[in-house]
């Protein structure tokens, strides 16, 4: 069963506009609306961009993702799928190889697995195992997370699965205008990039987004907050909480540094140590199981070059070591980060 | 095989000894790899032998000039039918540096070569089916007269991607030519005990396509089943699958000992049907091929494989340091 999110649907192209303090408007996007218009902006630049996937067309996405793409590109550009993951990002990795560029759409991250063979045995390898003769421009997007009322097949996080897959690059954006950004360098990429969207976020998280065309950089990590006293490095929705439980901290005179590492897949190595080394006590958050999650690399980094300028453990704070995300609410809440939890670990790491 | 079967479908004289030469020449490099093999000189052969006649008539149906192809690990045939070459194929056995399918990074078999369309492929079987489709969705999406050519064994055409693949080429309605090597074994297991199904064909009714069963001994009976799915794809026909009927007449691979799942009549009987025998009958009771062209293609042939063997061993390996390169292309 794949199932659809309860959503108010038809606004999703009325745009919203803040004005700047120059006076300028400036639109504000949701987070679903950065990843459409960063498609529709690709789409309308470069004619080989096209798009696959199951719903995408007529309904636009059983999210909206991809809402308006099928009335003005067509749909030989915007193109409803079989029900088949492997073929979706299979289809895709060939079209690339023809020179295609090609964004496949995962429903639910959940389901991504029987693709994991054409991503990571084909895609992931594509212009090693060919030495540098075939290469493979693919992006495959897919709404991870939870917190929505999935349950375990609609709330996981899956990225730890293809995290340790050179040839691929994975990209986790925290707020619409990375989302735009980050989205429009996955497209025009020369290599395979699996951009995961936190289905949480879609709606929930906005901010200004300028119409002009922008990318930003792949292998980068972004400091969303400078302070000084304790440094967390998270990624995805978590970057929204940990901002908000620092703005309540900073009352408390805990000054919070803030690391988005954006791209998990390579890790922006530099910009992890700098963040560590800068305040000597790190958090570490991830919504994805504990054990064998992308922050265990993180920590391991830090451990490795950082440890004489740490002044405690390095800390993490991440979802239970169980299956997945339950359905019920108090058994969902439990599994879920939240700010409360956030500021919780934020104050004992500061007071240690 | 009587009556000139050739002409009749539009082949030369001309067309068919080049045909000939090509299946023989890679016989001829499959024999000189078990040699290399069992001498010690390179780790492993995965053989194309019993197959080239269907190989190389698919292949010859198809504008090799402009069609895409991706090829499985048997398929020495459609490799050298789309212009690789002796070199290139001692190259990749020697897993040498300039091999233009991996460098030497993959196992010999793991074909690929974008100069002339070859998609590169992997270990995990059929994977490549969906990046055929990719293929044919690109070709209609440009509005290209191309054709995508994709093969694999009948075990393979149990995967997922088989049945995912096929089903999108159809329901798209997209250029692409299937042709499943039945060779009557997955290494040990043999085809009673891989699919239930009279043949492999009886497949495409469920995808909605023609599914067409051949002598895959015969060349010419591959040449025209395929050369008719090539003209309904760039009719914009849609796809076609295609089972080629053979046998593996090698063990699987130079690791694999077949002597302990068939008994060796079984395999001296098949080796009486070997296409590349029958071809060559043909050719010589039609007067197309003489004893003196045969005895001269022979010896052009074993110089070249000489040539390619000598050059290959003699190739620098890639240094440890390019281990590195080519992860990211930025």
């Amino acid at each position: 069963m794949q199932k659809m999110q309860p959503m108010p649907a038809q606004n999703q192209f009325m745009t919203s506009y803040m004005e700047t303090k120059g006076g300028e408007m400036m639109p504000v996007l949701s987070y679903i609306q950065a990843v459409t218009k960063a498609l529709q902006e690709e789409m309308e630049r470069d004619e080989k961009v096209f798009v696959l996937g199951e719903d995408v067309g007529v309904r636009g996405g059983v999210f909206r993702a991809t809402d308006g793409l099928y009335q003005q590109f067509g749909e030989s550009r915007v193109i409803d799928t079989p029900l088949a993951e492997s073929a979706i990002a299979g289809v895709g990795i060939g079209a690339a190889m023809y020179g295609m560029r090609p964004v496949a759409e995962m429903q639910f991250a959940d389901f991504i697995l029987p693709a994991v063979n054409q991503i990571i045995s084909e895609a992931a390898k594509m212009r090693y195992r060919s030495n540098n003769d075939w290469t493979c421009p693919i992006t495959i997007r897919a709404p991870y997370g939870g917190g929505v009322h999935g349950a375990l097949y609609h709330s996981q996080s899956i990225e730890a699965i293809f995290a340790n897959q050179p040839g691929l690059k994975i990209v986790m954006p925290s707020s619409p205008y990375d989302v735009k950004g980050l989205l429009k360098a996955a497209i025009r990429d020369n290599d395979p990039v699996l951009f995961l969207e936190h289905k949480r976020a879609y709606r929930s998280i906005k901010e200004e987004v300028p119409d002009t065309d922008y990318t930003l950089p792949i292998g980068k990590a972004d400091v969303k907050r400078e302070g000084s006293d304790i440094t967390v490095i998270t990624y995805g929705l978590c970057v929204q909480w940990a901002i908000k439980a620092a703005e309540n901290l900073a009352a408390e005179g805990i000054d919070v540094h803030i690391l988005d590492l954006r791209t998990i897949y390579p890790l922006d190595q530099e910009a992890i140590k700098q963040a560590a080394s800068k305040t000597g006590k790190v958090l570490l958050i991830t919504e994805d199981n504990k054990e064998g999650s992308i922050i265990g690399e993180v920590a391991a980094i830090i451990s490795e070059h950082c440890l004489f300028d740490l002044d405690a453990p390095i800390k993490r704070l991440a979802g239970p070591d169980v299956p997945s995300m339950p359905y019920a609410p108090p058994l969902e809440k439990e599994f879920m980060i939240n700010q409360d939890k956030i500021e919780a670990a934020m104050r004992d790491l500061a007071e240690f | 095989m009587s009556g000139n079967r050739h002409q009749s479908l539009g082949l030369s004289n001309e067309d068919v000894i080049e045909m000939y030469r090509v299946m023989l020449l890679a016989r001829r490099i499959d024999e000189r790899m078990w040699l290399l093999n069992r001498s010690g000189k390179i780790p492993f052969v995965v053989s194309c032998q019993g197959q080239e006649a269907q190989q190389v008539a698919a292949s010859f149906a198809l504008n090799r000039s402009e069609d895409y192809a991706a090829p499985y690990y048997r398929d020495v045939g459609v490799v050298l039918s789309f212009g690789m070459t002796a070199k290139d194929l001692m190259l990749q056995a020697y897993a040498k540096a300039d091999d233009p399918n991996s460098g030497g990074r993959q196992m010999p078999g793991h074909f690929g070569q974008k100069k002339n369309r070859m998609l590169s492929g992997s270990s995990p079987v059929t994977t490549q089916v969906p990046h055929a489709v990719g293929i044919g969705l690109a070709a209609k999406m440009e509005n290209k007269s191309i054709v995508s050519f994709v093969t694999l064994g009948e075990g393979s055409s149990n995967q997922g991607d088989f049945h995912e693949g096929l089903n999108f080429a159809a329901v798209q309605k997209l250029p692409v030519i299937t042709m499943v090597e039945n060779n009557q074994y997955a290494i040990s297991v043999p085809l009673n005990k891989q699919v239930a199904c009279k043949n492999i064909s009886d497949r495409a009714i469920g995808y909605g396509m023609p599914g067409i069963t051949v002598d895959g001994n015969d060349p010419l009976a591959v040449y025209e089943a395929v050369k008719q799915a090539a003209d309904r794809a760039r009719n914009g026909e849609g796809p076609t699958l295609i089972e080629a009927v053979s046998y593996r007449l090698t063990p699987h691979s130079s690791d694999d000992d077949d002597r302990s799942y068939r008994n060796r009549e079984e395999v001296e009987e098949a080796k009486e049907k070997d296409g590349l025998l029958s071809f060559k009958t043909y050719l010589q009771e039609q007067q197309v091929l003489t004893d003196e062209r045969l005895e001269q293609m022979e010896q052009e042939i074993k110089e070249e494989i000489n040539q390619a063997t000598d050059y290959a061993e003699n190739a620098a390996y890639a240094s440890p340091e390019s281990i590195y390169d080519f992860v990211y292309g930025n």
